[in-house]
């Protein structure tokens, strides 16, 4: 990305753009830069897309400042005449993680459901990748057809009878079901993304090691493995994103307040205590954080998985 | 064993957080150790690597899948004996109940009128947000193509994605917010009536407009993952192709829609029809916003409320209708895919 050089602004959110690799071809995006320039100078474009902006960014900030206004204020006056009559507090974070709102506890179980339920997914979707697309074997491609068909299965579909096995093993209502089910539902996703990336390494870096007698196990973990490090990263994002963000799984599989994380958390404070803004939104941005600040930091893995198919409802 | 089923302390939850990951370690570390040791025999490798998988998805997704195919067929109903008497449980004094084969589950939902309601709903979830999203998406990928700022312009777009559909129903709770009129009002919406000289409106209760108040708070947040796929789409439309059309005399809107769209045309396909399975799916923001009452529901809310919340006689009709969107997917993924076999075969 960085080889585009200083004239021509890339598109620095999508890793799609081919590298520039021909002079020639620079000019020519140039050339075709200034008739964006005279395109995009319409008046009535820039509004439009300004005016889309602001309404896809108004929500989130208006939330955001209330976040931080004293209960009297927001309760009484909306938020935009806070720039008229500010007043600043933090006590709204305050009580929403550790008084009234107790979130910090929410938090806690957001992290020890999380962790687990990426890691594991991950290991088991890179070993079932490394077989499909580097070990021979007979029924392959069968299986790997049928792994990549089971995306289409919706979680709903499986939540009751999988409820049933929870209970007959002894295990429902705690961590367990939920980092099980997690780690089963991001598999199929994950194989398909990750052999997909695992199928670009070159076959004669595998091949070479494979003559040095290096075993399936050894060029798994010393050849591929830190080759495949931006691709472990954009899955690792999805899967962060969407058990970190999970209300489903969590409010079915681990109903008790003591394990509830802090998605099931806001939801529930959102039906019983829906006018105390002041708490929901402090606890609605606790919940926040977390996934917009990875999600920030590793923007370009994420879009990188996006556009390579990796796409979970 | 209760600390490790049911953990209260944060030590306690991080030690079982700690056991369940280096159990995974140690257990898939054996398997490898197992396979990696000289002449083990190539179908044990294979098994080593897909084992734990492929027991994974047949134990987790395909058999819950075809047990809630056939749990939506079956109805609870009072166990009959040889005698022609209901059974009697001898030890709770209560008559037992069993599964017998059914199509009520079915004929309930297409048939109630507010089951019916909610399969609406769901059409107008499933048509609605695609579309919208998919059309907001576009123009504004095309509209800050290349313009100075493009970076922030579409990471403001995008961050709706990174936050949970449940921060994102809190978000528009609040601007839907409503107050009486002689008061002031604290939520955007209605402020913004109020300014124009209108009464404030209950977003999010007055029925039938409600539910595409809801169907608002999904396509914020898709809009951003059709800009992000469409962009990169954009960005790909060969140059020599613009430079002809553009020698031809294409400008401005003729150049998009004669040259842009076609070319982008697949994906998006591909927008439209993931967007559209992921609002069939849909489920937190209507249970956030509304709980799915005030006819608001939705097929995925519904379900949730079938299955758990109704003990079991809810059961078959929550299976129904995860079948139900189950069936509305397949055609959905089908068209999917033999577009990306058609745009593969065009290259």
């Amino acid at each position: 990305m960085s080889m585009s050089g200083s004239a021509v602004e890339l598109p620095v959110t999508t890793d799609a753009t081919p590298e520039e690799k021909v002079s020639s071809r620079q000019l020519k995006r140039q050339l075709r830069l200034q008739d964006a320039k005279t395109k995009l100078s319409s008046p009535w474009a820039s509004g439009i897309a300004i005016l889309l902006a602001i309404l896809w960014t108004i929500p989130t900030f208006g939330l955001f400042v209330t976040s931080f206004r004293p209960p009297v204020d927001i309760s009484t006056s909306g938020w935009w005449t806070f720039f008229t009559n500010p007043g600043i507090t933090f006590e709204n974070y305050q009580n929403a993680w550790s008084g009234n709102g107790g979130l910090s506890a929410f938090f806690l179980n957001s992290f020890v459901i999380t962790l687990p339920a990426v890691l594991i997914p991950i290991s088991l979707a890179l070993l079932a990748a490394y077989a499909f697309a580097w070990i021979d074997f007979k029924g392959r491609s069968v299986l790997f057809v049928a792994v990549f068909a089971l995306q289409i299965v919706p979680i709903q579909v499986t939540l009751i009878p999988l409820q049933t096995i929870f209970v007959s093993l002894g295990l429902q209502n705690s961590f367990w079901p939920v980092w099980i089910s997690h780690t089963i539902f991001g598999l199929p996703l994950a194989i398909f993304l990750l052999h997909n990336f695992m199928k670009e390494v070159p076959a004669s870096i595998v091949e070479a090691a494979r003559v040095d007698g290096a075993g399936h196990v050894k060029i798994f973990f010393v050849v591929l493995l830190p080759l495949l490090v931006p691709a472990i990263a954009a899955f690792a994002i999805f899967q962060f994103l969407w058990v970190w963000n999970d209300l489903l799984v969590a409010i079915v599989f681990a109903p008790s307040p003591n394990l509830k994380p802090i998605t099931a958390a806001i939801a529930e404070l959102s039906g019983t205590r829906g006018n105390q803004w002041e708490l929901l939104s402090a606890g609605a941005f606790i919940a926040i954080v977390v996934p917009l600040a990875v999600f920030l930091g590793l923007q370009r893995y994420f879009v990188r998985g996006l556009l390579a198919g990796g796409v979970k409802g | 064993m209760d600390w490790f089923l049911n953990p209260t302390s944060v030590a306690d939850k991080l030690i079982v957080m700690v056991i369940a990951i280096a159990l995974f370690v140690a257990i898939m570390g054996l398997i490898l150790w197992l396979i990696d040791r000289p002449n083990v025999p190539s179908w044990l490798v294979v098994v080593g690597f897909l084992g734990p998988v492929t027991i994974a998805l047949i134990v987790g997704l395909l058999y819950p899948a075809l047990g809630t195919v056939w749990r939506s067929f079956q109805v609870s109903q009072t166990a009959i004996g040889p005698d022609g008497r209901p059974v009697v449980n001898p030890n709770t004094g209560q008559k037992t109940s069993e599964l017998a084969f059914s199509l009520t589950n079915y004929q309930t939902v297409f048939t109630d009128p507010n089951f019916q309601k909610v399969l609406i709903n769901t059409v107008w979830w499933v048509v609605l947000v695609p579309v919208l999203a998919t059309f907001f998406g576009l123009i504004y990928a095309v509209l800050v193509d290349r313009t100075r700022g493009e970076k922030l312009a579409k990471a403001l777009v995008f961050l709706p994605m990174a936050i949970s559909m449940v921060g994102a129903s809190i978000i528009w709770k609040f601007m839907y917010e409503y107050r009486q009129a002689d008061v002031p009002q604290i939520g955007l919406l209605n402020q913004i009536l109020v300014w124009l000289g209108l009464n404030p409106y209950q977003f999010i209760i007055t029925e039938p407009w409600n539910t595409f108040f809801l169907i608002a708070v999904m396509i914020w947040i898709q809009a951003g993952f059709a800009m992000t796929v469409l962009s990169a789409a954009i960005k790909s439309v060969p140059d020599d192709i613009v430079e002809a059309a553009q020698i031809d005399g294409a400008t401005g809107f003729k150049l998009f829609r004669k040259v842009t769209v076609p070319t982008i045309r697949p994906a998006v396909v591909v927008v439209l029809t993931t967007i559209a399975m992921g609002s069939l799916k849909a489920f937190d923001i209507v249970r956030t916003m509304t709980g799915g009452n005030f006819g608001t529901s939705i097929v995925a809310n519904e379900f949730y409320t079938q299955s758990f919340r109704q003990g079991e006689g809810g059961k078959g009709i929550g299976a129904a209708l995860a079948v139900i969107l189950f069936v509305i997917i397949i055609p959905v993924i089908l068209y999917n895919v033999r577009q990306m076999r058609l745009s593969e075969e065009m290259r």
